[in-house]
């Protein structure tokens, strides 16, 4: 059944999915920047689809494994074992951003990702589709630096507007703090 | 106890007061929250000691409880709750997560609200066993009585430099 689901992507949009993959029910389709939103449109507004419900909206950030394709096959065993020999789906590409829909009415799950490179990290905000998506988006953007295109309102959400970089990131220093106040040590 | 009194010194006196009557402002920001409610409630009875009367305005308390995690976005909050306590006052950490940051070393929290503003007594444990809360608070008594609480020394210090300097 869910199977359908991608068959239909496939056959709609072609070469704007760059691959699909259904393990465990869990099913995938990874998608390119261009095609999201026309993909996000169809699947909220067909009948046959109906994903009326927003479940989230995150971002990965893969470093280190920009070059390994999904669920492939040959990639080396410390990284099979961390993070089951997933990489962003297209090479080059350190993030994806990953969205996952809901269909009540046929009872479904779908998951989008859209692989982007670290220098062109822009992608089309489906928050117009999807209200819901408007703090989840600047979420991904507080915490990775993704910038959707047509946010409304594209702020830091969890983060103080001082801070500088995006936490998340994983390049970015465990142990790095940007305080907002200290005090003077005195012998109190 | 009368003669006691009359006899001592008058800050000695005040102090005696000041121990068994703190106003506590729990400033509850996490899981630890649950303990101190635990420590406040019948079983363990924070009453005891006096400090029974949690106060929700920082302006008539006069001690402040950090129980729970704090994070770098929240630490003006803290010290403008700290800066609008009256004096004297006195400042507890409640929890590994107030005292040093607990497990979270990373960009959002503060490894310790001392950080910030100073603290007298810290609790470890994650969360601390209301007795070590409960031992906490003697401890902090015995300070008070002592003249020992940091706002207690600031003070003593500024008046040293008024008159002597």
């Amino acid at each position: 059944m869910a199977k359908a689901v991608l068959d239909a992507l496939r056959g709609k949009f072609g070469a704007g999915i760059l691959a699909t993959s259904s393990h465990h029910g869990e099913d995938v389709a990874i998608v390119t920047r261009g095609a999201l939103l026309d993909i996000a449109r169809y699947l909220r507004d067909d009948p046959a689809m109906a994903f009326a419900l927003p479940c989230y909206c995150t971002c990965i950030d893969y470093l280190g494994l920009e070059g390994l394709q999904p669920s492939a096959g040959t990639v080396p065993t410390a990284y099979a074992s961390r993070t089951r020999g997933e990489g962003s789906g297209a090479p080059g590409a350190r993030f994806a951003v990953v969205y996952e829909l809901r269909s009540l009415v046929h009872g479904q799950r779908i998951r989008l990702k859209v692989p982007l490179a670290e220098d062109d990290l822009v992608v089309p905000s489906l928050s117009g589709l999807w209200p819901a998506f408007n703090w989840l988006e600047r979420e991904a953007y507080d915490m990775y630096g993704v910038s959707f295109e047509g946010h409304p309102d594209l702020r830091r959400i969890f983060m103080y507007e001082e801070f500088i970089g995006h936490p998340l990131r994983k390049d970015y220093p465990k142990e790095r703090r940007q305080p907002l106040v200290r005090r003077e040590w005195t012998d109190e | 106890m009368g003669l006691e009194i009359a006899t001592s010194k008058l800050e000695d006196a005040a102090n005696w007061g000041r121990k068994f009557s703190l106003f506590t402002y729990p400033f509850v920001t996490a899981c630890c929250g649950m303990e101190f409610m635990s420590v406040a409630a019948p079983k363990y009875d924070l009453a005891r000691f006096g400090a029974e009367f949690p106060r929700f305005s920082p302006r008539q308390s006069d001690l402040l409880m950090i129980v729970g995690t704090i994070t770098e976005r929240q630490g003006p909050i803290l010290k403008r709750v700290y800066d609008q306590m009256a004096e004297p006052k006195w400042v507890i950490a409640f929890g590994v997560c107030a005292s040093t940051g607990g497990f979270y070393q990373n960009y959002s929290a503060m490894p310790g609200a001392d950080q910030v503003i100073p603290v007298d007594v810290y609790i470890p444990g994650c969360p601390p066993r209301p007795e070590q809360v409960l031992d906490a608070i003697m401890l902090l008594m015995k300070r008070v009585q002592e003249g020992r609480g940091h706002s207690q020394v600031r003070h003593k210090r500024e008046q040293l430099l008024r008159t002597g300097g």
